[in-house]
């Protein structure tokens, strides 16, 4: 028994330690694994590889592919600029209908992105909140590549401030005290000592938003249309050529996961949110070795 | 170049009237939940009171009264707070660190950097420069904490507990260490150990449920303590009362015959209080107490002793090892006897003894 040996050990480590997991679970996780696992091994089963690179660099690809990625930078660079300041006073701000406020500003997590893509065309569209004044101004946002940026931003930026609210509620405040009793002004506590203290946060939050841009599909659809060059990102892409070119389609898939298993790694190398303590890790041996040395 | 101070928050029941001299270290004790975070939290300027005025060196902390006021940010006040914890910015170098309030106060890189190695060997932690805190120890990072406050330049040090995260090998340095950049600066210092307060502060303030219930020369208070918390840091016995003859009477109805001191007419106590936030003497009845050391006192089974002595019938509460002494408590009184006799007198916890103390043992003087 694992327990008892543990308990007889004098060197018992980690892996001895009691760990209190019911045998079903197993059973249950490595099905809830399969869920999850098994249909990308069966898409990429259907992969084919003698075709797998001209299939990927056809023109239409080439191009869905470049404009996914440019909108999903600029929508992300969006979410950081506005996410921010947001989450800072989502976190530090005393107002009233505060939890409201954070309620909406989720919505797009749980809400359908087509229903979100509805609510960008009647803002931003022709006969728009938004729409009217803004062609007045000559600028037409609706099926356009700025209306791709902004149903990504309004899909991602959630992620963004979710992921940034917890870095800033793991505590940073009492290092924004003594700052301030040191004489920094608001301005300065937050450049030189907020941000750096939220900036795995704020990192893992950058990445995760940069997947929910990349992979945004029907929002785009709803409010951009599906124009080549313009508004078809690699998502739209795969779902026209599955009706014409399955084996096109399965292909472009494999790109797009490719991309999220990086963006996975990247983001979870280090559990988000973990700010203080991503930064207490980093000590030296000789540090260790010097600690009990005043 | 003064600071003073009148502040109360309603919602802590907090009220406190305090001042300090231009080169004056303050040490302010009490028990938990006392008001004396609530205190530094209010000097700095993290918690606003609902009224009251501080001053420092001249400029305006705050200054509230119903409805209007004036307000004067953290940033701008030149209060700097040590807490307990060094909170070093975890993101920049020891040197950083200390060069983070010059930094803010404009100063160019360069000569903040020159500044920020001034303290560091001021602190003797010169060689720490370029450590990250996590690779610090903690009286290390305390004494880069220390450097960093000093080098903000503040008219004002505050200081939390500065030692109470501190192993016992890391706590005499640094009290050394503060001893010495203290010395010519205004600070006032929490702390829980009546050995800061004799060693770093010139005065002590006592602050119990909210209000300052004793203050005065930390040699006096702790010599002369007026309230049963600075009995408690001196390590002595206090029962209050009112003036009767040689003596005290308590509310309890004991009669305690003692030394009447001279200069009993000095008064520290603020005034406009009932000290410890107990009642204030009814007219006519002239608040004393009356103070001896535990090992004055003899514990005995019965009631059987000359008249020069008080005796107080007590149920002990506890027994514990005090250096060479078994201190037997009862409720707030303290006897120290040998092991020998706690032995010879089967002493357990709950048993009904005696307390016994000589009169010319115990000192009377007004609370």
């Amino acid at each position: 028994m694992p327990v008892s040996a543990a308990a007889g050990s004098e060197r018992h480590n980690v892996s001895h330690a009691y760990r209190g997991v019911p045998r079903w679970t197993y059973v249950v996780a490595v099905l809830a694994a399969t869920v999850v696992i098994l249909p990308l091994f069966a898409m990429v089963a259907r992969v084919n590889w003698a075709n797998f690179l001209p299939l990927v660099t056809s023109e239409s690809a080439v191009s869905a592919l470049g404009l996914s990625l440019r909108t999903s930078a600029v929508s992300t660079i969006l979410c950081i600029v506005l996410g921010v300041p947001l989450a800072l006073v989502l976190a530090r701000g005393r107002f009233r209908l505060q939890g409201l406020l954070r309620a909406l500003v989720l919505l797009p997590l749980v809400l359908p992105p087509v229903v979100g893509g509805i609510a960008l065309l009647y803002t931003f569209g022709r006969q728009g909140l938004l729409g009217r004044t803004l062609e007045v101004l000559g600028l037409q946002i609706a099926f356009s590549t700025t209306a791709v940026v902004l149903a990504q931003t309004f899909v991602a930026l959630p992620f963004l401030v979710v992921s940034l609210e917890g870095a800033l509620r793991t505590g940073g405040e009492r290092y924004e005290a003594v700052a301030a009793t040191l004489g920094a002004s608001p301005g300065r506590v937050f450049r030189s000592v907020t941000l750096p203290l939220v900036l795995p946060g704020l990192a893992s939050g950058a990445v995760l938003s940069f997947a929910r841009s990349l992979g945004e599909f029907g929002a785009t659809l709803t409010f951009a249309g599906s124009l080549q060059g313009v508004t078809r990102t690699l998502p739209l892409e795969i779902y026209l050529q599955r009706e014409t070119d399955p084996e096109a389609a399965v292909a472009l898939s494999l790109v797009l996961v490719a991309v999220a298993v990086a963006v996975v790694a990247l983001a979870y190398r280090r559990p988000a949110g973990a700010g203080m303590a991503f930064w207490k890790q980093r000590t030296t041996p000789a540090a260790a070795a010097d600690r009990d040395v005043l | 170049m003064t600071f003073a101070l009148e502040a109360a928050v309603a919602g802590r029941g907090f009220d406190v009237a305090l001042r300090l001299g231009p080169t004056e270290t303050v040490a302010v004790m009490g028990p938990n939940g006392a008001g004396k975070s609530t205190l530094l939290s209010v000097i700095a300027g993290l918690l606003k009171p609902d009224t009251g005025r501080a001053e420092l060196n001249g400029r305006t902390l705050f200054e509230l009264s119903a409805g209007r006021g004036t307000w004067t940010p953290p940033h701008h006040r030149g209060t700097a707070l040590l807490a307990q914890e060094p909170l070093l910015f975890p993101h920049l170098s020891a040197l950083e660190n200390v060069a983070f309030g010059p930094r803010s106060a404009g100063v160019s890189r360069k000569q903040a950097k020159a500044e920020a190695l001034h303290w560091l060997a001021e602190v003797e932690a010169l060689d720490l420069q370029a450590r990250r805190p996590a690779e610090l120890s903690g009286g290390q990072a305390q004494r880069v904490a220390v450097a960093r406050a000093l080098a903000a330049d503040p008219g004002l040090l505050l200081l939390d507990e500065p030692m109470a995260a501190l192993d016992i090998h890391s706590a005499p340095l640094l009290r050394r260490l503060l001893k010495r950049v203290l010395a010519g600066r205004q600070a006032i210092i929490i702390t829980h150990d009546a050995l800061d307060a004799l060693m770093l502060a010139d005065r002590v303030v006592i602050l119990e449920n909210g209000g300052i219930s004793e203050e005065g020369p930390t040699r006096e208070v702790l010599q002369r303590p007026r309230s049963p918390f600075a009995a408690g840091l001196a390590g002595l016995n206090l029962l209050a009362g009112t003036l009767a003859g040689d003596g005290i009477r308590t509310a309890e109805g004991w009669t305690v015959a003692g030394l009447l001191e001279d200069g009993y007419a000095d008064d520290r106590r603020p005034e406009g209080r009932g000290g410890n936030g107990y009642p204030a003497a009814p007219e006519g009845e002239r608040a004393a107490v009356a103070v001896f050391p535990p090992s004055a006192v003899s514990v005995f089974l019965d009631d059987a002793h000359g008249s020069p002595r008080n005796s107080f019938e007590v149920a002990i509460s506890d027994l514990e090892p005090h250096g060479d002494f078994i201190r037997v408590r009862a409720g707030s009184l303290a006897a120290d006897i040998t092991p020998a006799a706690s032995a010879d007198l089967g002493l357990i916890p709950g048993l009904q003894v005696h307390f016994v103390v000589k009169a010319t043992s115990v000192a009377v003087y007004s609370a």
